[in-house]
């Protein structure tokens, strides 16, 4: 059962206190989704780190449940 | 158990016997995801060789890749024999030129 944009936002932020999630649905069937996620626990992160961060989020669903998130993270200025 | 120390074992032979490895679904020239070709197109764009494992022709890496590296998904990229990132990783390095960086910081070969 793929997840919606309410339940991947929700992962998100309840893991990223204060962080920021703008989602695109790519494919319009709940699958496929961007998300740009701006957090303040990113700085000072490598790239891996920070994405690490999203997935780990996510529960280990990504790669199962959520077969496409492509994520992009930005660190506040 | 699928993830035995012997796929990790094979795996670490993989990324340090050859100094760029891209982990995919397909092969360069049939990619088999969207995500994959991608990785396929920037490391094209790059001009560098590199060699490439179709890890579905191999399911025992296809699991074992995830658990070495920590990482969820596919393609995975090594240079060096150090991880890298996906898909997305490596559109945003590629956008920021640090891949570009990187490949000629390691002096990987160029592409024939």
């Amino acid at each position: 059962m793929p997840m919606s944009a309410a339940e991947i936002e929700e992962a998100i932020l309840a893991a990223l206190p204060g962080a920021k999630v703008e989602l695109t649905d790519l494919a319009g069937d709940n699958d496929h989704w961007a998300a740009k996620v701006t957090a303040p626990q990113f700085a000072g992160l490598s790239r891996v780190k920070q994405h690490k961060l999203v997935y780990d989020a996510l529960g280990g669903r990504m790669g199962g449940v959520l077969h496409a998130l492509q994520v992009t993270t930005v660190v506040p200025t | 158990m699928s993830n035995t120390p012997d796929v990790h074992a094979r795996i670490a032979d993989l990324v340090s016997s050859n100094d760029v490895v891209l982990f995919m679904k397909g092969t360069p020239l049939f990619p088999q995801c969207g995500f994959s070709a991608r990785a396929v197109a920037i490391l094209d764009h790059c001009g560098i060789a590199y060699e490439s494992v179709d890890v579905l022709q191999d399911m025992e890496i296809r699991q074992g890749i995830k658990t070495y590296s920590d990482w969820p998904t596919i393609p995975q990229l090594y240079v060096k024999g150090e991880f890298i990132g996906g898909s997305d990783i490596m559109t945003e390095m590629f956008e920021a030129g640090e891949l570009q960086q990187l490949l000629a910081e390691s002096g990987v070969a160029r592409a024939e």
